[in-house]
């Protein structure tokens, strides 16, 4: 059997702060407003939801006990509608979506949901702790270093200065400006409402169009305090890596991914489910994988992912015509482009989360939404998505226009 | 009891007066756990006791840690010849439950320090209900095992963060760091500091007012952990999520014990108590249970304290302590043992050529011991220890010295001219020592009459700093210099090694060796920063071109040109010979010229020359950190190994403390020698014919190797010693 796309929605991300537009939303509001959005521009009979998964990446608190059984719940699904969490890290939304793809195809459900959720300036990332980072056993056993000296590690080792990635960063500002300016995002992007039924937020409101080398130059890398001083990780990535005499610290609050606040959910289903609701099929999903990579520079696994993706479903690079990969910090995507001799006019065309932000558990599904209304408006066929992966790993699918 | 006097007064307070025989100092051994534990019945059991105070029978102090010569005995291996796990926690829980017995027996227990309380003696004393000091600068106390490749396995890593917090107990605990009275008071580690010597009488009066204080913290049903525990706890995870790294960055993880402590410490934190302590005697049991404890326990205490005292001291040579030396040179050297010397109480006449230099000699002195002004230094001690200084330009001066050091310029005829003055002055009966770091001790000494009264003292530069002296034993040295030189070693409290003379003695020759690969790695065009990194990674302190830079480059490539010109058509030229050349050709002498393989930014971290790869271009193919580590690593066993065949040294001992304390070989193995022991002979062998047969004849295994592998025998084995 195969799976389908049928619609794909995503929130407007919001400032994950106090200040930010979305904070006084809660995470399940965020997520209740996609399932409703899901089912009422589709029209379907939420009873032929066999399965809502979503990703969440600080499962505790407000975000924990299952919030995708509790948004199925609160949004009025069919009772017998299930619902689940699932955590990939930073590609939660998008296993999510693969998840449900993967029971449609398996023949388990008729309509899937995959979509994911997370309220960053509620339920600070970190929060739930885990073994990995503070088990000293398994840390010691990982080398654990956090993301972000994964980040500069990948600088380093792959030759990418300052000036790089700072100039990767003003351009995915630009980019998602024009796609915001040109309305590339109109039918994905569902306002956020608040108690009242008032609109919260329209739009993603991390982004610093005005960006520029000047502005960005000005801004102290931010890892290089926690690299060299106290508590000192560069040297345990230099451990891993010692043919490195030393950590080039680039990356800044402006060429990371931003802190934000949001929700996604993608309609998966199968052949017949589309037939019986008139629904039209708006990509196939052609394949899908996760991997796991050298956990300490934690953040090249994409590349994997996509040599896995293209064997996998018989394809060649040249049968891609979109690349999306999360752009978590700069020197990832730099590094993807160069492993795999991308041409960045090919790559994140509209811009990516260092403009307008990650919110972790949501961000695969947001951006297989984005990857898929950009071939609705080019017209082009294929779009591989992709997203690097805390302790190292990647998850990553390719769809396909039907 | 043999260990332990138990006495009960009027008030029903047992006193248990701990003073274990034959031993300097209190130490835990079978008898005293023994004792402790007829203790603990005879307080439980005897209704007309009321509580108990602890204390010490020694002037020494209260106690030190476990008796670790009986370690051994702990670990003797199963019947199939591996560590049986089972039983060996069986042992080192022995500890634990006792001190957990001690507390929990309804009856309060107080703790009477008085000087050192270290290790279990301290774990003794937090198992205690109160905890009383007598203020004395010379009192300290904690949990110093991770120096020697353990850590607190008597409870004290459960006890210490339920007192003081998580954060502050592996602060002190992963780096040995010990306790002042009042430092340990103010952290609630002890309840009260009081004058010194009434530490008994306040613990006394403790019990007697608090007969229902019997019950610890940690056991009752309010405790609250200070500042935190438990996977919920923001600070209790980034406490650990900072510590690791930092022990990483310290340890470069090659270290058992600082990762096992953590984890005892993290996991324990959560548990409750008498599940805690179990905990921690799991991973005590890993980490004992590992040669490397062993290892580092037999050099890093066991031998280096047994060196402090003597062992190798010709036996039946009366003791003869210095109390006026004469002080050839004032020069970095010459100033430096002019300081410790002066610190210890020796008269010091500190000779130069000129009297600038002769005061600048004295300068650094004053430099040096100022910066410990309010660190146990006052002025007053500071003022009488400069005043044993005399600079002077004449010979004459140093009539009335009853030893000399000599650390006058590395020239052979301007240090027989030095010699020969001195002679004249103090006649050759005098024990003349010279500080010479190259040149063979049996040569100098015809300047001396009495080649017998010559003797080698290596110090290691900063002296103040260094703790090791390497005493070179000339062809015709006789056993009263050497007993002279090693009484001396004691008066300035360093530990010596006593070697016999050789090119570059042992510790420069085999220190030389990791330097001269590391510029062999550097001209094969193994990148830099892996080269430095490997070094770091193999347990040293610093990488071979980092040291290369500070002992500086220029003096390497002078060493070098004498051995061959000593040596002539012997001389085997190596690769490394020519990086030296070229950095000394290029003006690149080594830090004391801010340039060498590294740069040194005024403003910054040093950093890796960039030129180097421009001279030595990289190769194309880099190998492995692990094979440069190995190069790196038998590089320097094997010319360790040498120095045994041809008898440099006498021993594995004096191999194994010289090489950890003189040139930071890893601390984590023991030295080199516990290290091919414990990696086993043949497996040596092999690897130095395959290095050998890779790299060249540098590493080709010694004929005394192959036959102690094919014997199956060990530098440590008695037989070996014997035959050596």
């Amino acid at each position: 059997m195969e799976a389908f796309i049928y619609d794909a929605v995503r929130t407007p991300r919001g400032r994950g702060k106090k200040d930010g537009s979305l904070h006084d939303i809660t995470p399940i509001q965020l997520a209740t407003q996609m399932l409703e959005a899901v089912r009422d521009r589709t029209a379907i009979n939420t009873a032929d939801v066999d399965d809502v998964i979503l990703g969440c990446v600080t499962p505790v608190g407000e975000q924990g006990a299952v919030i995708g059984r509790a948004a199925v719940l609160n949004a009025d699904y069919a009772e017998t509608t299930a619902g689940m969490q699932i955590n990939r890290f930073c590609a939660s939304g998008l296993e999510a979506v693969n998840l449900a793809a993967a029971k449609v195809i398996s023949g388990e459900a008729d309509f899937a949901i995959g979509g994911g959720v997370e309220s960053m300036s509620r339920v600070p990332m970190g929060s739930d702790g885990g073994a990995l980072a503070m088990d000293p056993a398994v840390n010691w056993k990982t080398y654990f270093a956090p993301q972000g000296i994964g980040a500069d590690l990948i600088a380093t080792k792959f030759g990418f200065s300052r000036t790089d990635v700072d100039a990767y960063a003003v351009e995915s500002q630009k980019r998602a400006a024009h796609a915001w300016g040109e309305g590339r995002f109109a039918r994905s992007v569902v306002p956020v409402k608040d108690v009242i039924g008032l609109i919260a937020l329209d739009h993603d409101e991390h982004m610093r169009p005005d960006a520029d080398m000047q502005s960005l130059g000005a801004l102290k890398p931010a890892f290089t305090g926690i690299g060299e001083d106290m508590p000192g990780f560069d040297a345990v990535a230099l451990l891993k890596y010692p043919e490195i005499e030393r950590i080039n610290h680039v990356h800044h609050a402006g060429n990371s991914s931003g802190i934000v606040d949001g929700a996604a959910a993608i309609l998966i289903g199968n052949k017949a489910m589309g037939e019986k609701y008139g629904l039209k099929p708006r990509a196939r999903i052609k394949a899908m994988a996760s991997i796991g990579s050298e956990p300490t520079i934690m953040l090249t696994g994409p590349e994997f992912v996509a040599g896995k993706l293209l064997k996998k479903s018989g394809m060649a690079k040249t049968d891609i015509d979109l690349w999306e990969l999360n752009e978590a910090f700069a020197a990832v995507v730099l590094r993807y482009m160069q492993a795999l001799d991308l041409d960045h006019a090919d790559v994140n065309v509209n811009g990516g989360a260092i403009a307008m932000g990650h919110p972790l558990g949501a961000t695969g599904a947001m951006i297989l939404g984005i990857a898929l209304e950009e071939l609705e408006r080019s017209g082009k066929g294929t779009a591989l998505v992709n997203l690097c992966i805390g302790a190292g790993m990647g998850t990553g699918a390719i769809i396909e226009r039907v | 009891m043999t260990t332990i006097q138990f006495e009960t007064d009027a008030d029903g307070i047992a006193t248990l007066t701990i003073d274990v025989p034959g031993q300097s100092m209190n130490v835990i051994g079978a008898e005293f756990i023994a004792d402790l534990s007829a203790a603990i019945d005879r307080i439980t059991g005897e209704e007309a006791i009321k509580g108990a105070v602890i204390r010490s029978g020694k002037d020494s102090g209260f106690m030190g840690g476990m008796d670790l010569k009986a370690l051994p005995a702990m670990l003797a291996p199963g019947p199939d010849g591996k560590a049986d796990m089972a039983s060996i926690f069986d042992k080192v829980f022995v500890l634990n439950a006792l001190f957990r017995r001690l507390e929990t027996r309804g009856k309060p227990i107080a703790c009477a320090i008085e000087g050192t309380c270290i290790g279990g003696g301290f774990e003794l004393a937090l198992a205690c209900h109160y905890r009383v000091v007598g203020d004395s600068s010379k009192t300290q106390l904690g949990l110093p095992e991770i120096m020697i490749g353990l850590f607190p396995g008597g409870g004290g890593s459960q006890r210490l963060p339920r007192i003081t917090g998580v954060q502050t107990a592996l602060i002190y605990m992963l780096q040995g760091k010990l306790f002042r009275p009042a430092e340990a008071a103010m952290l609630k580690v002890v309840d009260a500091v009081v004058p010194q010597g009434s530490a008994t009488d306040a613990a006394k009066a403790w019990v007697k007012a608090n007969p229902d204080s019997s019950i610890q913290p940690w056991d009752r049903k309010d405790f609250k952990f200070p500042g935190g525990a438990g996977g919920f706890n923001p600070a209790f995870i980034q406490t650990f999520i900072g510590a690791v790294p930092m022990t990483m960055k310290q340890t470069q993880r090659t270290m058992n014990a600082p990762i096992a402590l953590l984890s005892a410490v993290y996991e324990g934190a959560q548990l409750p108590f008498d599940r805690a302590i179990r905990i921690e005697s799991k991973y005590f049991a890993k980490v004992v249970s590992h040669p490397q404890a062993r290892n580092m326990i037999r050099t890093l205490f066991v031998n280096k304290q047994a060196a402090e005292r003597g062992a190798r001291r010709p036996k039946g040579e009366p003791k003869a302590p210095t109390t006026k030396l004469a002080m050839l040179g004032a020069g970095m050297m010459g100033a430096g043992i002019a300081t410790v010397s002066a610190q210890a109480g020796i008269d010091v006449v500190l000779l130069d050529r000129d009297m600038a230099s002769a005061e600048k000699g004295k300068a650094h002195a004053e430099s040096v011991l100022s910066k410990r002004l309010g660190k146990g230094m006052t002025p007053e001690k500071l003022a009488a220890t400069l005043a044993r200084i005399t600079p002077t330009t004449d010979f004459a001066d140093l009539a009335g010295a009853d030893f000399v050091i000599e650390a006058v310029f590395e020239d052979r005829a301007i240090k027989a001219e030095a010699t020969q003055k001195t002679e004249a002055v103090l006649g050759a009966d005098t024990i003349f020592g010279s500080n010479t770091s190259t040149l063979p001790i049996t040569g100098l000494a015809q300047a001396w009459s009495k080649a017998e009264n010559f003797i080698g003292v290596h110090f290691f530069s900063p002296v103040e700093k260094m703790p090791l002296v390497e005493i070179i034993v000339g062809e015709k040295t006789g056993p009263e210099a050497i007993a002279k030189a090693l009484d001396f070693v004691a008066q300035i409290k360093k530990t010596p090694i006593v070697v016999h003379d050789s090119r570059g003695f042992y510790t420069s020759r085999c220190f030389g060796t990791y330097v001269q690969e590391g510029a062999e790695l550097v001209a094969e065009g193994v990148t830099p920063a892996l080269i430095e990194n490997a070094g770091k990674q193999l347990g040293m302190p610093v990488g071979p071109l980092a040291v290369s830079d500070e002992v500086s480059i220029e003096l390497g490539y002078k060493v070098m040109k004498a051995a061959k010109a000593d040596l002539g058509d012997a001389y085997k030229h190596q690769a490394s010979d020519d990086v030296m050349a070229k950095m000394v050709e290029l003006g690149r002498l080594g830090r004391k010229n801010g340039k060498g393989y590294y740069d040194y930014p005024e403003d910054g971290k040093k950093l890796l020359w960039p030129g180097l790869t421009g001279e030595f271009p990289p190769a194309a193919t880099q190998p492995s950190v692990d094979d440069v580590r190995e190069r790196l690593l038998y590089r320097q066993l094997i010319e360790c190994a040498r120095c045994f065949e041809e008898g440099v040294l006498a021993t594995p001992e004096d191999g194994d403390v010289g090489a950890v304390f003189g040139w930071g070989f890893a601390p984590s193995t023991g030295g080199p020698f516990s290290h091919m022991d414990t990696v086993g002979i043949t497996h040596i062998v092999k690897t130095l014919d395959r290095l050998a047969q890779t790299h060249g004849d540098r590493f080709a295994p010694t004929q005394q190797l192959r036959d102690m592998a094919a014997r199956g025998v060990l530098f440590y084995d008695e037989a070996v010693q014997k035959a050596a």
